[in-house]
């Protein structure tokens, strides 16, 4: 049978907030434990909570990012459980009118473009963390992250494969990031992801039974996750099973997904509108006012990148996969708008190379746009060539010679001849040396041709340009 | 001298005829005496209050003096105060000593006042007799045999037998006016958000409301002068600007509109109770006030909205009390989740664990909106009827109670009939509005009858006022037990 | 409606309150009683009626996204059943 995978995604965003969502702790990360854990953030009796300014706007930039219905007001409400991180017995967090409404995303799969629909992005306070090393058999509790701000934002079951699932929580990634709203530290936790994961024979329209699987924190995590859970269910269906709803973990250690002990018995979260804290109005200019602090989105641009600079709608999406590196990308484009291509080959290609090896992202680039920008005018106008272009960014790299172009090019003498005298000069005493070779093509033989630049350029050591060596030989080859 | 009023107190630090030292000191001296048999006080530290009188001295010495500097105040336990034991009458916080002050602890430090002890109540506010009290309950000074009210019920007794000027308590039901009622005092609920909840142990977050008890409607407004005011911690706080409620205290009451709910007098208060009632009533009549009949037609219904909403809420704010981070946990265990559990089983008593019950239920699924939905809609109606009813006069009266106090262990294993002793009280808690209670006389076994006045929001000062122009013509707040 | 003994300890169980077999009896008459009471509400209709949360009809402040608090752990942690390295302790958490 064909199956059909139905994958939704809850992803976790840390709003970049100075302090937590609702009292004045610091979110600064690595503390002490319970150094940044205040009196409400430990849910000392008697304390209450005060909504920060900076969470709303965030979880409203988001929404007009995604152009989603903002909800004013907005409620905030109690989710009961009971757990050692979560010190009030309840998260405060949102359930109806949750602050963003509705959008969607597009995802580009190769030269596809695919809409992914929002549900909903709420936002929410963070629990601590149960650290798990034997304290005499016990676990401890550290609080300093309760209560840092969280968006969560939730897809509709729209995507159909791990890649997908992958292409989405990338493309999410770059945009909180994008839109200033969240650092997408990974490894800190910062942005993680839960996936709903249901399979489906191809072609019915009911949607499978879907297992929760929680807290991927890296995109290979989720991609193994889902690849692990979506071989899982097949298996068990093809086996004449059935799906059981409920919440697994992955094992990145055994790359596979098991079911989770706890939280069984707390199904029952009894939501209830927070009486602590009061409908949250968000005034029409105040939206206003958020919408015109964004910056360019990055859907925008990519469509722009396509339309402007001729780009394909690959390159495109890669360059805008960080607003970084779309700023680079357009301030070369901006001096060389003929040759926008070449500027996006540069980035994804020797750039992105370069900054792969030393683990650097492109905001950490020791280059500047400028720099490749005279490098690409010292090709076109050939100064240099291609291969020597390498050279001079490498040394530009490293910091040599005050980062001048032209500076490096002079010091390692990797100008072209293109003083036509001199090369013929050269030409001529190649012609003279390779009689046979000469004698060859002028019977026929194509092929003697490039040997004969071949020649030329080596003579030259590198420093020729082909097409100047190509006009020069066959003119007096005749 | 332990009769005398706030301002008749001040007077005498002002002029130095007694010190605060001295003052604290003797109020001290009058727990140390009667508190062994009415368990007035869960904590009393004489160190810190004698500190903070020396402190108050001081003050009164360079001049700063304001109208409670050097005045002993008792505070209700539900109020944490930082380097105090606050145990909100549970088992569950008898250890726990706050590293924190409430909003109104840090004002009545501020006004120079001396915390002379934390005052014994119901366990974390929920009873109206002072029985579920882990402390042990506390007796009413009238006659021991009877319940004080509650849940402020320490505070009530405190004032009533003298034992402090005056206190504060807290009010999601009734738990400031019964006691105050049942005491013979004076104590007002103000409008819901004008003294901040921060630092007040929550039993119902959206009907706790802080308020102050004392002996007069005088000293009532200057307590309130002192515990008011915008909290910035507390998002229902109400940013108004500060008032003083001793504004309108000697404003005559002619042309004052009373009225009377139809629903509150026909049936179920007792015939002492509506004596003494009719009695102040026509007090009023000479002080030249109407009295106008109206209607709360969903009054009834108050209790019933009330024991939904109120374990609600109480069941998900004391969830935090887990055993993880303070108070009482579990000796005996053998993992997580029985930890919790038999935390909670012993840490908490049975009225306790009887709302957190109600509460978890009427919020479960499938549950929420035949309970939890239906009883916020209710509560709706509820604040309509007095909308409507005060189109149509200034103040509602009533009786507080619908009976005078009852003995000790009357109602204990009767949930049910202790409930209904908020009948009438409970209403104003789901309106937000205030409401006080004043004494108005005696009823059966010469125990005290309650006034209960109902103002719209944000007119503590014309209730005070209509109390006060009472108080000077009749001397029931001046009665005293003879202890 | 009525509350059934397994309700009770349902309830209980959510609300991590152990009861015994005698306590959930109890409970179960008292709560029935109780539940009695609180099933008057439905005999008024509500159907047009918004639901009210609140005592006052306000919205939320916003506070400034500012750092205000210090560390207070060894405060905190001084009243604190059982604490080791900075950290509150707890019988052993199992995912």
């Amino acid at each position: 049978m064909q199956w059909e995978i139905v994958i939704g995604l809850e992803v976790h965003t840390q709003l970049s907030t100075q302090s937590k969502i609702f009292s004045g702790a610091s979110t600064a990360y690595g503390a002490l434990p319970n150094t940044q854990a205040s009196f409400v953030d430990l849910a000392l009796p008697g304390v209450l909570p005060v909504l920060n300014r900076g969470a709303v706007e965030r979880a409203i930039k988001f929404g007009l990012a995604v152009n989603a219905k903002i909800n004013s007001p907005s409620i905030f409400a109690r989710k009961n459980y009971f757990y050692p991180d979560l010190p009030k017995g309840y998260q405060i967090s949102q359930y109806e009118r949750p602050i963003v409404e509705g959008g969607s995303i597009g995802i580009q799969m190769g030269e596809t473009e695919k809409t992914i629909r929002l549900t909903r992005a709420h936002l929410e306070e963070d629990a601590g963390k149960s650290l798990h090393e034997d304290f005499h058999g016990m676990s401890g509790i550290d609080l300093n992250r309760a209560g840092t701000p969280l968006l969560e934002i939730v897809s509709e079951p729209d995507l159909r494969s791990s890649a997908e699932a992958v292409a989405y929580a990338k493309t999410l990634h770059a945009l909180v990031r994008w839109i200033g709203i969240c650092d997408g530290n990974m490894q800190e936790g910062s942005f993680r992801c839960d996936a709903n994961v249901s399979v489906r024979p191809l072609g019915q329209e009911k949607y499978g039974t879907r297992c929760e699987i929680k807290n991927l924190n890296s995109f290979r995590f989720l991609e193994k996750a889902i690849d692990f859970e979506v071989g899982r269910q097949i298996e068990i269906l093809e086996d004449g099973g059935s799906i059981r709803q409920e919440t697994r973990l992955f094992d990145a250690n055994k790359g596979e997904t098991r079911t989770m002990r706890t939280k069984e018995d707390a199904n029952d979260y009894r939501y209830f509108p927070d009486p602590d804290l009061l409908p949250v109005e968000i005034a029409p200019d105040w939206i206003e006012q958020l919408r015109a602090s964004l910056p360019e989105l990055p859907q925008v641009r990519r469509e722009r990148y396509v339309i402007e600079y001729g780009l394909s709608g690959y390159d495109a999406a890669v360059l805008t996969s960080s607003r970084e590196m779309a700023d680079y990308f357009e301030a070369m484009a901006r001096q060389l708008p003929e040759c926008a291509k070449l500027c996006a080959n540069w980035i994804m290609g020797d750039i992105s190379a370069r900054l792969n090896r030393d683990g650097l992202d492109i905001a950490e680039c020791p280059v500047g746009a400028a720099h490749v920008v005279q490098l690409i005018n010292r090709i076109q106008d050939g100064t240099i060539s291609g291969k020597a272009a390498k050279t001079v960014f490498e040394s530009l790299w490293q910091g040599e010679h005050g980062q001048n172009v032209d500076a490096i090019i002079e010091a390692k003498g990797l100008k072209q001849m293109s003083d036509n005298s001199a090369l013929e000069k050269l030409i001529d005493d190649v012609l003279a040396a390779n009689a046979q070779q000469v004698a060859d093509y002028r019977g026929g033989k194509e092929k003697a041709f490039n040997a004969l630049v071949g020649q030329v350029m080596k003579a030259a050591q590198g420093k020729a340009n082909p097409a100047q060596v190509n006009a020069l030989l066959k003119e007096k080859l005749g | 001298m332990f009769n005398d009023s706030l301002k008749q107190l001040s007077e005498r630090l002002a002029n130095r005829a007694i010190s605060s030292v001295e003052l604290t000191t003797e109020f001290l001296r009058r727990i140390g005496k009667l508190n062994p048999q009415y368990n007035a006080f869960i904590t009393v530290n004489e160190e810190k209050s004698l500190a903070q009188a020396r402190r108050a001295d001081q003050k009164i010495a360079a001049g700063e003096i304001g109208p409670l500097t050097g005045i002993p105040i008792a505070q209700k336990d539900i109020f944490c105060a930082k380097g105090w034991l606050t145990t909100c009458g549970s088992k569950m916080l008898s250890n726990f000593v706050s590293p924190y002050d409430a909003d109104v602890i840090e004002r009545f430090n501020q006004a120079g006042a001396i915390n002379i002890g934390k005052t014994n109540m119901d366990e974390f506010a929920m009873g109206s007799s002072n029985e579920t009290s882990y402390f042990g309950p506390v007796r009413n000074p009238w006659d021991a045999v009877a319940v004080p009210g509650g849940s402020s019920g320490g505070s009530a007794c405190a004032v009533a037998a003298r034992m402090a000027p005056a206190a504060t308590g807290t009010d999601t039901g009734g738990s400031i006016r019964q006691p105050a009622a049942l005491c013979g005092i004076s104590g007002i609920k103000p409008t819901y958000g004008t003294v901040s909840r921060y630092g007040m142990i929550a039993f119902a977050s959206s009907l706790d409301q802080g308020g102050p008890m004392a002996k007069s409607a005088e000293d009532l407004a200057l307590m309130l002068n002192v515990m008011t005011g915008f909290d910035e911690r507390d998002s229902t706080s109400l940013q108004r600007e500060k008032e003083d409620y001793a504004r309108d205290l000697s404003r005559p009451l002619s042309g004052l509109r009373i009225g009377l709910p139809r629903e509150y007098f026909a049936k179920g208060m007792s015939s002492d109770v509506e004596k003494a009632i009719e009695q102040a009533l026509d007090e009023y009549r000479r002080l030249g006030a109407e009295t106008v009949e109206v209607s709360l037609p969903n009054s009834s219904l108050s209790i019933p909205v009330y024991y939904v909403l109120a374990p609600a809420e109480a069941s998900s704010n004391l969830s935090r009390f887990d055993g993880v981070r303070y108070g009482y946990r579990a000796q005996v265990f053998q993992d997580l989740a029985e930890m919790y559990r038999n935390t909670r089983a012993e840490g908490f008593g049975a009225e306790v664990k009887r709302r957190i019950l109600i509460g978890t239920y009427v919020l479960s699924h499938g549950y929420y909106d035949a309970y939890y939905i239906k009883a916020q809609k209710l509560r709706r109606l509820i604040a309509q009827d007095f909308k409507n009813a005060f189109k149509q006069c200034d103040v509602i009266m009533g009786p507080t109670t619908p009976a005078v106090a009852f003995d000790l262990g009357e109602k204990s294993s009767d949930p049910i009939q202790m409930y209904l002793s908020d009948i009438y009280t409970s209403a104003a808690n789901l309106a937000g509005l205030p409401g006080m209670s004043i004494p108005v006389g005696f009823g059966d076994k010469m125990r005290p009858v309650g006034l209960h006045i109902i103002g719209d929001y944000f007119s503590e000062a014309r209730m005070l006022n209509i109390a006060h122009q009472y108080q000077l013509i009749t001397d029931w707040h001046q009665r005293a037990p003879n202890l | 409606m009525t509350l059934s003994i397994n309700d009770v300890k349902q309830v209980a169980g959510l609300a991590y309150i152990k009861v015994s077999e005698e306590e959930a009896e109890a409970a179960l008459s008292q709560l029935s009683g109780i539940f009695k009471l609180i099933e008057t509400m439905q005999a008024v209709d509500t159907s047009h009626v918004e639901p009210m949360s609140h005592a006052q009809d306000l919205v939320q402040r916003l506070r400034e996204d500012k750092v205000t608090e210090s560390d207070q752990r060894d405060l905190c942690q001084s009243i604190a059943p059982q604490v080791e390295n900075g950290l509150y302790l707890v019988p052993k958490v199992i995912e």
